[in-house]
């Protein structure tokens, strides 16, 4: 009876007084981009030589690290350390790092790998270290043709951005764009695609024909653009496999601004006639034409919502250019910019969350980004001509062309490829053969 | 009837004292109150000791409820078995490893898998050996015992957390500067997602980490929570950069166990 009350007591006394646990907010960090060692891959011992347009390249290993790391680089989010720093060569470091060495140069993530070449066979397999935590995060092996070495760098590049970052990458992609070469007043524009960092350069037509807006859809290797048949602007389709191509639809009229559907079976373009211009999707399977939009204004540029369940586009209906938001079928239209200036070409982003749009307000050309409803506008960047936005697959960058100044005769003038992402910090330009004008990004090649 | 008057008065005693012992406590205004406005000489840990943020807070919150709910769940928890990628190179030293590992095992059987024990007991089960029935009974009292053990630390923890920090405004600032300078951001997180990381640390009294522990630790498998997993690990590096930790010289006993709360939602949302 005793001990229950003095047990009672106590209870009381000290239930209150539990052992505090400390804890710490960490609320700030360091911005900076992570700095990753990328090792030259070591290249196996009687690995022969790779051919690649009349050129031999020796080095295989060095040639893939440098791929990567230029990827990484240009995304902002890495900063590759310099090889003049690295201590332990990649021989050793391929089969296991001496951490310590690569802490010293500050580095917090590490990628090694070996390349075997053998009987026309590339097989490239790495490793990507935690250098910090003294850890394998990731390991895979790839094997293909020699001559596809460019996207083996572009795949593991993806999954390393994948593994440190948690979204998907988009190094394994390409670009098509409008490649513009000649004097202002007199233009050839030929359609061309190339990977996304600016190499392997194609062009897909000779360039006697006008060329505007390619579009890559979502879902294969099918490109839709707009070009003249019969001097009338209409949308073609083309398969960049096969070569083929074919005219969309038989209007009585132009058609312009295409664009696939998130499923990549229908087109959504503009077709005007008579000085109005409505929206139009036509179904690949059935040829089916359907009219989403019906109001006098001049309605262009659509672009689905990925889910497919909405289309933004522009219109000028409240009697000046802004952007409107409505269901697939055409209904529950809804303005959404606001803002002074003008708005266009708006581009859902593939992860949903927001729409690109070049605005023109007192002079000035500006890409920006907002939200479905029209909040949260945030311009990224400004200059004397740009737009046509067009998002990478993972919603992160994007890509868009730029116009420069020129006088009354066209001296001075070029049209350049620029990259910027959700930041509005990390602005690039993409080295061209050519001048560059609408880009169109493709969905990742390997998924 | 002088015993019975003996035993009122000892009762009527003890429930006086009872009363005056816990009425305060049940009177004792929760932290988050105002502090009264009398002018009082106060040590400064007492003004110092903030808990934390009052983002954090409510993100806490949120989390601590949540957790509880899963408690509740009768889910099987997820699969802990590593998936074994096809492409994955072994390296010379992983058959070492894996040796290396089975030899702990067998040395430690407290270090054995829950899951593993689990599926060693089933087997048991079905071979179930009548004259063995005692055994199980009471086998079946320590497992109950076991799971009330759990809940307990559970509930504990959930209490703890709710009390003052140890270290002073100082010494939470020097440390707090420290790892800022060590934890890199990964700079694509989804700014619209819960970005905390709450990381328990046992330490030693010269500030290196003896054992650290991610709390929510089940959302880095699950899927769509990809970020949350790098964010996490991003968080362990700063722990590993920095270390030896800038903790106090003296009262090791107050910070030994010490909770890091990496909130990334307040720099990417701004």
């Amino acid at each position: 009876m005793k001990k229950l009350i003095i047990t009672f007591f106590y209870l009381i006394i000290f239930s209150n007084s539990a052992i505090a646990l400390v804890e710490v907010d960490i609320t700030r960090g360091n911005l900076d981009p992570l700095p990753i060692a990328v090792s030259p891959m070591y290249v196996a011992p009687g690995s022969k030589d790779i051919k690649q347009n009349d050129k031999i390249i020796k080095n295989i290993g060095e040639e893939i690290s440098k791929v990567i790391e230029m990827n990484f680089k240009r995304s902002g989010l890495f900063n590759p350390l310099k090889k003049d720093s690295f201590v332990q060569n990649p021989d050793i470091a391929h089969v296991k790092p001496r951490f310590e060495d690569w802490r010293l140069i500050k580095a917090q993530a590490l990628v090694t790998g070996k390349v075997t070449i053998s009987e026309d066979k590339l097989r490239a397999e790495f490793r990507l270290w935690d250098v910090v935590a003294a850890k394998e995060m990731i390991a895979l092996a790839f094997s293909t043709t020699p001559d596809n070495w460019r996207r083996v760098a572009h795949i593991i590049s993806d999954k390393i951005y994948e593994r440190l970052t948690g979204e998907t990458g988009y190094f394994d992609t390409r670009i098509i764009y409008v490649s513009e070469t000649g004097e202002k007043t007199q233009r050839f524009k030929k359609l061309a695609i190339m990977d996304q960092d600016g190499a392997n350069v194609k062009y897909l037509t000779l360039g006697n024909e006008l060329v505007l807006t390619p579009r890559f859809s979502p879902r294969n290797q099918l490109v839709t653009y707009l070009s003249y048949f019969r001097n009338l602007p209409r949308v073609y389709l083309l398969d960049i496999e096969t070569g083929v191509q074919e005219v969309v639809g038989d209007f009585a009229g132009m058609t312009f601004a295409p664009r696939f559907s998130p499923d990549g079976k229908k087109i959504i373009m503009s077709f005007a006639k008579d000085g109005n211009s409505e929206i139009y999707t036509m179904n690949l399977d059935t040829r089916v034409v359907e009219k989403i939009t019906d109001h006098s204004s001049i309605d262009t540029s659509p672009s689905y919502s990925p889910d497919g369940k909405y289309i933004c586009f522009n219109s000028d209906r409240s009697g000046l250019q802004q952007i409107y938001v409505m269901r697939s079928d055409g209904s529950n239209v809804k303005r959404i910019t606001f803002g002074k200036g003008l708005y266009g070409t708006p581009v859902w982003s593939p992860r949903g969350d927001l729409i690109a749009f070049t605005k023109v307000h007192k002079g000035k050309f500006y890409i920006g980004v907002m939200r479905p409803d029209g909040s949260g506008e945030r311009l990224l960047t400004e200059n004397f001509y740009q737009e046509a936005p067009s998002w990478s697959p993972n919603g992160r960058v994007l890509i868009f062309y730029r116009e420069t100044k020129s006088d009354a005769k066209g001296k001075g003038f070029s049209a350049k490829l620029w990259s910027i992402d959700l930041t509005g910090y990390n602005e690039r330009l993409i080295e061209t053969e050519t001048d560059g004008s609408d880009p169109s990004w493709s969905s990742l090649l390997s998924k | 009837m002088s015993k019975s008057i003996f035993l009122s008065l000892t009762f009527h005693t003890l429930m006086i004292i009872l009363t005056a012992l816990t009425l305060p406590f049940m009177l004792r205004a929760p932290i988050d109150l105002p502090p009264i406005l009398t002018i009082d000489l106060i040590q400064i840990t007492d003004v110092t000791s903030i808990p934390f943020a009052a983002k954090a807070t409510k993100t806490l919150e949120k989390i601590k409820k949540k957790e509880e709910e899963r408690v509740v769940s009768k889910q099987a928890p997820p699969s802990e078995k590593k998936k074994e990628k096809p492409d994955r190179i072994p390296l010379p030293d992983d058959l070492n490893k894996e040796k290396k590992q089975i030899v702990k095992k067998k040395q430690n059987p407290e270090e054995v898998k829950e899951q593993i024990r689990q599926a060693s007991e089933f087997e048991k089960k079905e071979l179930f050996d009548p004259n063995q029935i005692a055994a199980l009974i009471d086998k079946s009292k320590e497992d109950t015992a076991e799971t009330l053990k759990k809940k307990k630390k559970l509930t504990q923890s959930s209490v703890e957390t709710t009390f003052a920090n140890a270290l002073t405004l100082s010494q939470e600032d020097a440390l707090k500067a420290q790892i800022f300078g060590c934890w890199s951001l990964p700079l694509g997180l989804p700014y619209q997602e819960n970005l905390l990381v709450r990381i328990k640390l046992k330490l030693k009294p010269d500030g290196t980490v003896l054992r650290s522990e991610i709390l929510d630790h089940a959302r880095m498998n699950r899927p769509g929570q990809g970020f949350y997993k790098v964010l996490a690990e991003s968080a362990l590096r700063a722990i590993r950069i920095c270390q030896p930790l800038r903790v106090p010289p003296t009262g090791y006993e107050k910070w030994k166990d010490l909770q890091l709360n990496f909130d990334a939602n307040e720099m990417l949302k701004g």
